[in-house]
């Protein structure tokens, strides 16, 4: 995220839920301003009461000021439980060509874009989704900047939000995961904090599908599993989220 | 249903009750379900805590626990629980922790109670009777044999031929060449309808009159065949099977009340099935030396996996072993008797355990005695049963029926012995009731007179029936003894789970599954005063007291059926793969429908056992 962002820096050093009530006033368009005046959970809420909404984009690529989005996958939860009958996935059309190697990946194709609508043309639904839950990821730079300059593009300002993120704390769990030169030797492995194999570690299936909403949900899982596993359900969420 | 979502359709799409799901239902299940993780060791669902979800295990492994904490089941991937409390008042019943890391589908009690209005085969997976999901795997498997499906009237093709019984011999050979039977009803015409007074058969015919060189005016009704066997119009043709089997007569009246509505003939039902056990019985009964005998034990087996490939009933293919064995056993008495020449006195051969049961498989020894009349003077006549209990023993072994291990052969001299003797022993075991000796004795309470005098074992049943129902420390050591074999909880991946939670990788049909119930029975039966042998008949004959419930009739009826039919599969499997057949089964032998139907029977076996202890009044049994 960038934080050359509108609005004065003062802002972005309050508290999540003032500064959404900061960014309600600032904000000129609409759907933000719906979006920061549902309100954020105070930072001592226990987590098992926030909900929570799992996100996760397939792009072209890896820098946002480059690439686009191609698809769009979410789902509402909880601690107690990940809501299937709310899942959502879209494709969208990206506003930069199609990278080949991303095709390979992504499973998505030319003519599925050729179909698929802008970004611009569901973001009400979007929205209607991420408006009152807090944002949970695997990896932020990805989720968090790409839909900033989309929405910078579109909207014409960027968005401020807070996120869990499951690769933050599968690196924090394992702060020696590159072991030195020495450790090599002496038959360390290395630690992976990548989505597929940080969730064999909670003994979580594997997934042979891979789309943004089964990754979308493979996370909400994550999350699950390492609330119980190293935190508690009265874990404050201001202890988790970035 | 998102279409992104189809790996978790997938999944659910490889288990039971989904495999079987409409495409559009299963997408609506998926569509509906909430998922959440579980760690190891954590508590999923407390005992009265509202019941709202129905839960499939997509990973890890759970324990589920009665009521008193003891563990009911363990789970693992593709299976579900939590139905029963959704069932019934929604309230959770069985209490369910994490064993592992555990991932849950919940699907809503909403989708639950569509899909138990809409779909029936998922109806009947969660139903909360187990014991009714047993009965239809059972009625499923026996409406596939034509044998158990028919009456016997389908097999009769013509008015019965009938005589009045004061016809000479000649006439009777006259009526049966010109109808072209082998087999002439004799009728006591004095009444004021005519009865059936007896038969003769070509076989008597050939073996009483003409070998005899009897006058051709000889009154039939010296030579015919008196107090015969007859089955009813309304019974199935393998129950025809079974009496012919069990009685050795090849002829059977059918009955509709007093009247005859026909004659079934071996031959008829050897049509259904080609290569039968009939008529390996009736081959038997054609050799004239042990080497003969041998050489057609060699085709048993073969029947066996036949009457298996063709869906045959435990029930069936156990009488049908049962009575080869018997015919086996006969044959060689025979052949005993024109060797050592006739007996000094009347005896009787007697069966003792699952050849008496009528309930044989192929992996069997010989349990075999001898009651002797009280004329028996052991100096003058012990010579000649001792011989011939060898010749028949040893013939028996040549067969296949391996010598008895515990050494329950009428070889033995503790077995070969007058009536009054045996009547002492029965009444000794009866009146002084020891839990050790009883273990050992166990076997004769399964006993069947099947050459000789078989009165003598009628006498013994009867006082076995008399004297047991009126000792309760008797039937309360019996009940003891029983106990002391239990079967299994289920299963859990690979490995068979017991009671304490312990694994194993194999586990024996017949010590923990077939012998618990049969063990069972028997006590009830003696309770009861009933002289069968037969577990299934027993049964009945406990039904018609108001010891046991009607349903819980049923329930260990299907239990022994389907637990029977496992073990038989399984050794069927085995001789066809060429291995030599057993009763120890692993779990991964076991397909899906065997393990969960398996499984409720091994329940119905638990809740029997607890019946007959508290029912008895049995004490504390040792465990296996």
């Amino acid at each position: 995220m960038s934080d050359a962002s509108s609005g004065e820096p003062s802002v972005h050093s309050l508290p999540w839920p003032e500064q959404y009530q900061a960014l309600a006033q600032q904000s000129k368009s609409p759907i933000l301003k719906a979006f920061y005046e549902s309100g954020c959970p105070s930072p001592d809420t226990p987590i098992s009461e926030v909900r929570m909404l799992a996100i996760d984009f397939e792009t072209t690529g890896l820098d946002a000021s480059q690439h686009s989005i191609v698809s769009i996958g979410l789902v509402p939860f909880t601690l107690d439980g990940i809501q299937l009958s709310q899942a959502k996935h879209w494709v969208v059309r990206p506003k930069l060509p199609l990278h080949q190697t991303s095709v390979t990946i992504h499973g998505i194709t030319h003519s599925d874009i050729d179909e698929a609508p802008d970004l611009e043309e569901i973001l009400g639904e979007l929205f209607s989704y991420l408006n009152g839950r807090i944002p949970v990821v695997h990896y932020r730079n990805i989720e968090r900047s790409f839909l900033d300059v989309a929405l910078r593009w579109r909207l014409g300002e960027g968005i401020r939000f807070p996120v869990l993120d499951t690769m933050a704390i599968e690196a924090h769990l394992h702060p020696d995961r590159n072991p030195s030169r020495w450790q090599r030797l002496m038959g360390k492995k290395p630690v992976s904090i990548r989505l597929a194999d940080s969730r064999l570690r909670y003994g979580l299936p594997h997934y042979a599908a891979h789309n943004a909403l089964i990754d979308a949900i493979a996370t909400a899982e994550l999350l699950q599993a390492q609330i119980v596993h190293h935190f508690s359900r009265d874990t404050r969420v201001a202890d988790l989220w970035l | 249903m998102q279409a992104e979502l189809v790996d978790i359709r997938n999944h659910m799409a490889q288990y039971p009750p989904f495999d079987e799901m409409t495409e559009e239902l299963l997408d609506r299940v998926v569509g509906d379900i909430e998922v959440v993780y579980f760690k190891a060791g954590s508590q999923i669902l407390e005992l009265g805590d509202p019941s709202s979800w129905l839960f499939y295990v997509r990973s890890g492994a759970v324990e589920i626990y009665r009521r008193t904490g003891e563990l009911y089941n363990r789970i693992s991937e593709g299976e579900v629980f939590g139905q029963f409390g959704l069932l019934m008042n929604r309230k959770v019943r069985f209490p369910a922790k994490a064993l592992e890391d555990t991932l849950l589908y919940k699907i809503p009690y909403d989708t639950f109670q569509y899909l138990w209005e809409n779909d029936d085969n998922f109806a009947d997976f969660v139903e909360i009777e187990d014991r009714s999901r047993l009965r239809s795997a059972v009625s499923r498997r026996e409406k596939s044999n034509e044998l158990m499906t028919s009456k016997v009237t389908r097999l009769i093709s013509r008015e019965p031929v009938m005589a009045p019984c004061t016809v000479r011999l000649q006439e009777a050979a006259r009526i049966m060449t010109e109808n072209g039977v082998s087999a002439l009803l004799l009728m006591d015409e004095e009444g004021e309808k005519p009865r059936l007074q007896g038969i003769i058969t070509d076989r008597d015919l050939r073996t009483r009159a003409l070998s005899e060189a009897l006058a051709s005016e000889t009154p039939i009704s010296e030579i015919m065949s008196e107090d015969l066997i007859t089955i009813r119009s309304n019974m199935f043709i393998f129950e025809a099977m079974l009496t012919m089997l069990h009685n050795n007569v090849h002829h059977l009246p059918v009955m509709d009340g007093d009247e005859v509505r026909g004659v079934i003939a071996l031959s008829d039902i050897v049509k259904y099935e080609s290569q039968s056990s009939l008529y390996l019985v009736s081959n038997i009964y054609h050799q004239q030396d042990v080497k003969g005998l041998k050489k057609i034990s060699l085709d048993v087996r073969d029947s066996f996996v036949r009457m298996v490939n063709e869906d045959a009933n435990s029930h069936m293919i156990g009488s049908a072993m049962a009575g080869i064995g018997r015919s086996f056993t006969q044959r060689l008495l025979e052949l005993g008797e024109e060797k050592f020449g006739p007996p000094p006195v009347p005896y009787c051969f007697m069966a003792l355990g699952s050849m008496a049961r009528d309930e044989q498989l192929v992996v069997t020894d010989q349990d075999n005695a001898m009651i002797l009349d009280d004329s028996f003077v052991p100096e003058a006549h012990d010579e000649y049963f001792r011989a011939l209990a060898k010749f028949v023993s040893d013939g028996l072994a040549e067969c296949g029926y391996s010598y008895c291990t515990g050494d329950i052969m009428a070889t033995n001299q503790k077995w070969r012995q007058p009536l009054s003797v045996w009547k002492g022993y029965f009444t000794d075991w009866i009146e002084n009731p020891k839990a050790e000796a009883l273990l050992n004795s166990n076997i004769f309470f399964d006993l069947d007179g099947i050459y000789g005098e078989t009165e003598f074992a009628e006498q013994l049943k009867a006082l076995v029936a008399e004297k047991a129902s009126n000792s309760q420390r008797f039937l309360a050591m019996m009940a003891r003894n029983a106990l002391n074999r239990t079967p299994p909880i289920g299963f859990f991946r690979t490995f068979v789970l017991e009671e304490d939670g312990k694994q194993q990788k194999t586990f024996n049909l017949k010590r923990r599954g077939t012998a618990p119930l049969s063990d069972l029975i028997r006590i009830h039966a003696l309770a009861c005063k009933s002289r069968a042998q037969n577990s299934f008949e027993r049964l009945k004959a406990i039904g018609n007291t108001k010891l046991l419930m009607e349903d819980d009739l049923g329930n260990l009826r299907d239990a022994l059926e389907f637990i029977s039919i496992v073990r038989i599969r399984h050794q069927a499997l085995a001789i066809e793969a060429g291995r030599e057949p057993d009763n120890n089964v692993r779990p991964e032998d076991l397909s899906p429908f065997e393990r969960s139907h398996l499984k409720d029977a091994f329940q119905v076996v638990n809740n029997a056992q607890k019946f007959l202890r508290f029912r008895y009044n049995a004490q504390v049994a040792r465990n296996v």
